[in-house]
Formats: C-alpha cells, sequence, structure tokens
C-alpha cells in the first residue's frame, strides 16, 4: 500500500493519465491507420498500459492483439541480486511474424529495459516493426533507443524517481515522483 | 528469494526455495515453443558436467538446459582424464577451480561426493546423483510433472515401486512427494526394501496388497544391476513376474486410470513390458521434457560464491 506520509510530488492525475493515454492512441492509429497491431506490455505495469491502450485502439477500429513480455531472463544485472524474482514469463499467443509491434513500458529512462524487451519479444518471431510507447518518457537515455510515443516527457535530478499507477492494478490512475529512499510511496 | 551457492539434496531446501524453483520452470517450458528457445541468463557464466558414473539423459539434460540459458558448456571427460591415472576428486577439482568455472554438475557412486566438492570450490555445485544418497534435480521434476497433472500434490498418492534400497530416486522423490502433502507407499522384494523406512510409509511385498493403497501414481524404479555386489532376485524374469508392470497389470491400472512415472533408462522386460512403455497416461517423455526446464530454474536460482558460504 502506498505510503501517505512520503513525500511526492504529482505529475499526473486521473485525468491527466486520461489524456495522455487518449493522445497516445490518437498517435498510434494516426501512424499506422486500419493495421492490425501487437500491443506488448513489459511487465508490471507496462501490461495495464498496454491494456488501456488497446482499450482506445478497439474504438478506432483498430484489431489488437495484445501479449507480455517478462524481462528478467534479459537483465544485465540479473546475477547481482540478492533477491531473485520470480518469473512470470512472457505470454505473446499470437504468431508475431510481420506484425506491427508496440511494445509498452510505462517509464522509458535509461532504455536498458527496452533493449531487454526487444531482445526478449525477438524470441518469439520476427516482426515487420517495433516502435516503444512510455507514458513518461524521462531524459537519460543510455542505450540508443527512442519513444516513438510519450505521454509525457521530464527531466529529473537522479535521485528521484517516477511511479506510475494504474486503476486495475492500483486502485487509481496517477504519475508521482519521489526520491529513490520513498520506493514504497 | 534469495540465491543459494549448491543444491545437494532435497532434505536440505526449505518449502519456499522448492516453490520457487518448480514455479520458475514453468516459464522456463514456456520457452521451448517459441522460434529461439535460448534465453542470455547465464551468458558469459561456464557450466561444467563431472560425470563419473555413465549417464544419458541427465547429462544432456543438464547440458540442453544450460545451453539454453547461453552458458558455455564444457563436458568432463572422465574416462580420458587424469581420473584414470588415479587422481583424486580433490584434486582434479583444483584443476577445475583454476579454470573459474561457475557452476559444476556432478554425479558420482560414492555418496556425498557432491558435498566434498561444494565445501572446496567457489562453483555452484549441481547433486546430479551421488551413490544411493540423492537425486535433487529428478525429484523437483518429478514433481513439477506429477503437478501439472494434478495441480495440487496434496493428499495424492505415489506407489513407488522397485529397487528401493539401491535407489537415490526413491530416496530423494518420496522425501518431496511427501514435502509437497503426498500420501508415499513403497513395493519392494523384501531384499530391495531398505532398513529404516519412516513409519508414515506403508510397505508391501505384492501389487494385490500395494494398489489397495488406492494410488494415483505408480512410480517405477529402474533395477539397479550396477549398484549390487550380488543379485538381488533368482532372475530377471521372476522380478518381472513379481514386481514388474506387467501386461495384466497394466490393464489394471489403465481401468483405474493411474498415472505411470519412470525416471529412465528403462529395463524392457524386467520392471516395464513395451505395452507399458506406450501406456497412454504414462508421464516418461514429459518428465525428460520437464527435466530441462527444471534444471534451467535450478541454474537460474544458484549463484557461485564462496566455498564457505
Amino acid at each position: 500500500m502506498p505510503d501517505s506520509n512520503a513525500p511526492k510530488r504529482q505529475l499526473l492525475d486521473s485525468a491527466g493519465v486520461d489524456c495522455c493515454l487518449d493522445e497516445i492512441a490518437d498517435s498510434i492509429s494516426k501512424a499506422w491507420p486500419g493495421e492490425r497491431l501487437a500491443l506488448v506490455g513489459v511487465h508490471r505495469r507496462g501490461v495495464p498500459f498496454a491494456e488501456a491502450l488497446a482499450a482506445r485502439l478497439i474504438t478506432k477500429d483498430h484489431e489488437v492483439e495484445l501479449g507480455r513480455i517478462d524481462i528478467t531472463q534479459y537483465r544485465d544485472d540479473l546475477k547481482s541480486f540478492t533477491v531473485l524474482p520470480k518469473l512470470v514469463g512472457s505470454d505473446i499467443d499470437f504468431d508475431l511474424d510481420d506484425m506491427v509491434v508496440i511494445l509498452c513500458d510505462e517509464v522509458m529512462h535509461t532504455g536498458r529495459t527496452s533493449r531487454a524487451a526487444l531482445e526478449e519479444l525477438l524470441g518469439f518471431g520476427r516482426p515487420r516493426c517495433v516502435q516503444i510507447a512510455a507514458l513518461v518518457d524521462r531524459v537519460g537515455r543510455q542505450l540508443p533507443f527512442a519513444a516513438e510515443y510519450a505521454g509525457i516527457r521530464i527531466t529529473l535530478p537522479g535521485h528521484e524517481r517516477v511511479n506510475v499507477r494504474f486503476a486495475d492494478m492500483d486502485g487509481r490512475d496517477e504519475v508521482f515522483v519521489t526520491s529513490w529512499e520513498n520506493k514504497t510511496a | 528469494m534469495t540465491p543459494r551457492k549448491d543444491l545437494l539434496d532435497i532434505a536440505s531446501l526449505t518449502d519456499e526455495e522448492i516453490e520457487f524453483v518448480l514455479a520458475n520452470a514453468g516459464p522456463f517450458k514456456d520457452l521451448f515453443k517459441r522460434t529461439v528457445k535460448k534465453v542470455p541468463t547465464l551468458k558469459g557464466q561456464s557450466v561444467l558436467t563431472l560425470f563419473y558414473e555413465p549417464s544419458t539423459r541427465t547429462r544432456s539434460s543438464f547440458e540442453v538446459a544450460a545451453s539454453r540459458l547461453s552458458a558455455d558448456v564444457i563436458a568432463f571427460d572422465v574416462e580420458s582424464s587424469s581420473v584414470v591415472k588415479g587422481e583424486s576428486v580433490l584434486d582434479t577439482v583444483e584443476t577445475l577451480e583454476s579454470m573459474k568455472v561457475d557452476y559444476i554438475v556432478v554425479r558420482h557412486k560414492q555418496s556425498g561426493t557432491p558435498n566434498l566438492i561444494a565445501q572446496n570450490t567457489r562453483a555452484s555445485v549441481i547433486n546430479a546423483g551421488d551413490g544411493w544418497h540423492a537425486h535433487p534435480t529428478q525429484a523437483l521434476l518429478d514433481a513439477f510433472t506429477l503437478r501439472e497433472k494434478l495441480k495440487d500434490l496434496r493428499g495424492a498418492r505415489a506407489l513407488i515401486v522397485g529397487d528401493i534400497q539401491h535407489s537415490r530416486v526413491a530416496r530423494s522423490t518420496s522425501l518431496i512427494f511427501r514435502r509437497l502433502g503426498m500420501n508415499v507407499a513403497y513395493l519392494a522384494p523384501g531384499s530391495m526394501m531398505p532398513r529404516g523406512v519412516p513409519d508414515e510409509i506403508p510397505q508391501f511385498g505384492n501389487w494385490s496388497d500395494a494398489l489397495d493403497f488406492r494410488p494415483d501414481v505408480i512410480y517405477l524404479l529402474r533395477v539397479q544391476s550396477e549398484r549390487m555386489d550380488e543379485p538381488f532376485f533368482p532372475s530377471a524374469a521372476e522380478y518381472h513376474k513379481n514386481y514388474g508392470l506387467t501386461d495384466a497389470r497394466v490393464e489394471i491400472i489403465r481401468e483405474r486410470g493411474l498415472w505411470l512415472m519412470h525416471p529412465g533408462p528403462v529395463n524392457r522386460g524386467v520392471e516395464i513390458t513395451d505395452r507399458g512403455m506406450s501406456y497412454e497416461k504414462s508421464l516418461i517423455n514429459q518428465q525428460v521434457e520437464n527435466g530441462i526446464a527444471v534444471r534451467m530454474s535450478v541454474l537460474y536460482w544458484l549463484k557461485p560464491g564462496n566455498a564457505e558460504d
């Protein structure tokens, strides 16, 4: 449960998140008019993000496939972990070949998650095109990846982290910033 | 889950650790359905298989598992090594330590050898079978395989049949089955029934009585003549008649809808017949496939470290 005492700075409230999702879905639809799309969420909160976009794209007459990517096996720091995560596994139950894939990550920052997700994704097939959607695009890329679709773009000091909450998973839609010391916020 | 350095037996695992390995084996098995059946988990790390006893499926299962995790796999050939010139196990390990391998998968005819090796290397050691003592990855894959069918093992009943005395599989598998809430019984000739079996494990001397235990699964063991100093039964035909899964017994277990397991390799005509091998509820092939996923899960979990850890 969120720590109500932790200092936090809200970037988007529920209406703001809703607005960003609408804009991202609109941009995707304009870039791929009438196209059958695969929306693949990066576990964990990339999944409800992908679902929220899918719901909007369906209303714009797109046929949408939903998938999930678990990047644990692709982390470049895995064996330095003192606690190993339980694997959820990826779930792509459709043929990826020749699909247009939108890789959905709630926050894009260094690009390392995108690198890992892309590597895992390509193990399932050969998509025609892969693009990245992020609700929050945070400046600070360490690898050559870019979010084609982003809700907000921000620059933050290194000691701060972006937290995204989705109603289906967390009870409310919200984006806020905390310091790393307040990870539970 | 905190990583552990070695996997030496089932007895030293916590319930949470068993659950962690079994739960992660599922996502690893899903990998087999993909175009690319490989993940980079152990990229840059080396897994060495050190088998002092013959093995086909366990050794290759570990090698496939390590390869699918992108590890470099080195098969140490004991037959053509200095071991045949009299080098001790620890001298061999010292040599391997200099090669900076990260994981050592060891099988040895003497119980306790993997433990000895683990105490003398920073590499993670996985026991792939030591004497009559333990075969933990077999037990884990057996539990995973049965759980795919029964979902919840609590209250399920397993009848383990055959050479229990000489079987590390019987020891490890019956232990994990019981840890997961199953009831286990043994069926074996008196000469193959170990002493000191816990009271909770009923012991039977014939099939008729054993089937009254109402098992959900029949777990056949291989008759291990290589571990017997002298014959423990008059002949293979005699063993087959009294303790093997004959064609007539296949029909009985079919009528009752029982699952069938065997760790392999099988002695056809001794513990099982051709008809038994083609029984539709046999899980023998699934055990082999699941063995790779479970061993990937074990390699994912273990972490090399200091020998004294």
